[in-house]
């Protein structure tokens, strides 16, 4: 389980976590809301936070951005690693780390007052790239990885809020593309989707696993379980915090978990 | 469970009569509440249209005034240099009231410190102070200041009374703007300045910009301010730091004026006032709406 904490040989490097996860605690107004969890995001695979409602799965994932910071009351503890860096150490400043580490929303959330193509490329323009053939060269590239392009290449001036729902959460993936970040969080991206816009963002799931490291929280187990290379599984403690139950590949939290409390979860028991 | 579905919809059935009488009795409130708000306003532009319609040509809109004689009554000339006067007086107090009123807003909407608190405070007593109050600060720091009348100080005095009203409305629009659409904007790396510049503003637009066409009308029919501060004039004169005229004041000058013809000037300066602000507070609808349409 720690075998890639230390990093020295080049081996180390080459298979080292993207992301790093250790005894993290959220905190909000003093009241704990995640506590003491401790694992590891494999580069170019699926990570999954699953758990019922109130488990943390979302709090955890709004930490690895640093997006409680916008909370007062938030305290996160423990630490966070993107590649060496220590997310919460100063290592690097919080735009930068947001911009290696993209977010996609619950609800797709285009900014209504841009076209697609400003849209996909705000991200660039708001870190101060204006090189138009840059931008254009990336949001083609970031709307064809969304599979996007096809349907959006003759109207990319458009207003964003004339695409569906099911565009509209692909258009908010393609903006977090063009960024080109190693990590991309997803937070139950799915949930305000028709199965078949689900379906659709599944499939790129998977495909996009080839160029980013994607983390994501889905209270739907079988989306879990058909996209997820890895699968962590919160529960709410006695007093209301999140803890880390069992985290292990989706093939042994599914079939073989440890912990019972995951196989209830898992066989529909509760939750 | 069958007995009790019965028993509802039976009571409901038998409390629809009464429900219907006294839907139709707060409508015929409402609609009688409006009739007695709208008859003053029915009489005032039907007054207005009577009595100033008559004066306005192309001369009374782009001359200068003339004093009117004893002989010749009738030669009043225009009202062309107060036209200009309010735009000078009012387009210079928008220059300042619309970035200190938005970045008061900004700031209100964002922060709840004790100065956020303090502050709005004094901004929601300045929107109920008397507006000749604004002349008489204007008149003492303003006036004594470049020793002597102006627009310049006439806008000052505007402005103060402006900024409240765009502070208040850029405050409410800039608190519409949807959280998630912030943090999309964080999470992909900008800084919050750039957030605030690139997603918030541009979203609360129609909402910031409705509320200054609504300043700016209010501050277009002011008389009380600019009473003291902005001396006289009865030429074109666009410079700020000379004395001037406008509009609201032509009127307060015409209408007790010894001369019929003056009097009657006075009814059509009103009338191409009232045209005017009628027309900003369209505008202000006109863009909202289609703002609010082309987001959605």
């Amino acid at each position: 389980m720690e075998q890639n904490i230390s990093t020295g040989g080049s081996t180390a490097v080459l298979t080292a976590p993207a992301m790093r996860l250790r005894q993290v605690g959220v905190a909000f107004a003093g009241r704990t809301a995640v506590r003491n969890v401790t694992f590891n995001v494999d580069e170019n695979k699926v990570t999954s936070l699953i758990g019922p409602s109130g488990s943390g799965k979302t709090t955890l994932l709004r930490s690895l951005n640093r997006l409680h910071d916008l909370t007062k009351t938030a305290v996160v503890t423990g630490d966070i690693y993107l590649r060496d860096l220590n997310v919460y150490g100063g290592d690097l400043p919080t735009t930068l780390l947001r911009s290696r580490i993209g977010m996609v929303f619950q609800r797709p959330n285009p900014f209504p007052t841009m076209s697609i193509y400003d849209n996909v490329v705000s991200g660039l323009r708001f870190n101060g790239i204006k090189d138009r053939a840059l931008l254009d060269e990336a949001a083609e590239s970031a709307l064809i990885s969304a599979a996007l392009w096809d349907s959006v290449k003759g109207r990319l001036k458009a207003h964003a809020s004339t695409l569906s729902g099911g565009e509209q959460q692909r258009l908010c993936i393609a903006r977090a593309l063009a960024v080109e970040p190693e990590v991309l969080l997803m937070d139950e991206p799915t949930s305000s989707l028709d199965p078949v816009s689900t379906q659709r963002i599944e499939e790129l799931m998977t495909e996009l696993k080839q160029r980013v490291t994607i983390v994501i929280v889905t209270h739907n187990m079988q989306q879990a379980a058909r996209v997820s290379d890895n699968c962590a599984f919160l529960l709410m403690a006695e007093d209301r915090a999140g803890e880390l139950i069992e985290f292990a590949t989706t093939e042994k939290i599914f079939h073989n978990p440890d912990d019972p409390r995951t196989l209830d979860y898992i066989q529909g028991r509760f939750g | 469970m069958v007995e009790r579905r019965r028993t509802v919809h039976d009571i409901a059935s038998r409390k629809l009569r009464g429900r219907k009488i006294r839907s139709s009795i707060y409508i015929g409130f409402i609609v009688s509440a409006i009739v007695v708000a709208l008859i003053p306003l029915g009489f005032i532009v039907v007054a207005l249209l009577v009595k100033g319609a008559h004066v306005i040509s192309a001369t009374f809109l782009t001359a200068t005034p003339v004093q009117p004689t004893l002989f010749d009554q009738d030669n009043i000339g225009g009202i062309g240099n107060a036209i200009v006067g309010s735009l000078v007086v009012d387009g210079i107090a928008a220059l300042m009231a619309v970035p200190m009123g938005v970045v008061i807003g900004l700031y209100l909407s964002e922060r709840s410190t004790r100065t956020a608190t303090i502050l709005r405070s004094v901004s929601e007593i300045m929107t109920g102070l008397p507006s000749i109050l604004f002349g008489v600060f204007s008149y003492i720091y303003i006036v004594t200041w470049m020793r002597g009348y102006s627009a310049f100080a006439a806008s000052v005095a505007l402005a103060l009374l402006m900024t409240p009203v765009i502070s208040k409305a850029a405050e409410t629009a800039l608190r519409d703007v949807p959280l998630s659409l912030k943090e999309a904007g964080l999470a992909l790396g900008a800084r919050q300045s750039t957030v605030t510049l690139k997603v918030i503003l541009p979203y609360a637009f129609p909402g910031v910009f409705t509320g200054v066409l609504l300043a700016l009308a209010r501050a277009v029919g002011e008389t009380a301010p600019l009473l003291f501060v902005i001396g006289a004039s009865i030429i074109y004169d666009w410079n700020p730091a000379h004395p001037s005229t406008a509009m609201p004041l032509m009127i307060f000058n015409y209408a007790g004026s010894f001369y019929e013809s003056q009097q009657a000037a006075a009814w059509g300066v009103a009338l191409t006032l009232v045209v005017i602000v009628f027309a900003l507070n369209l505008a202000a609808r006109f863009v909202a709406a289609r703002m609010r349409r082309e987001q959605y």
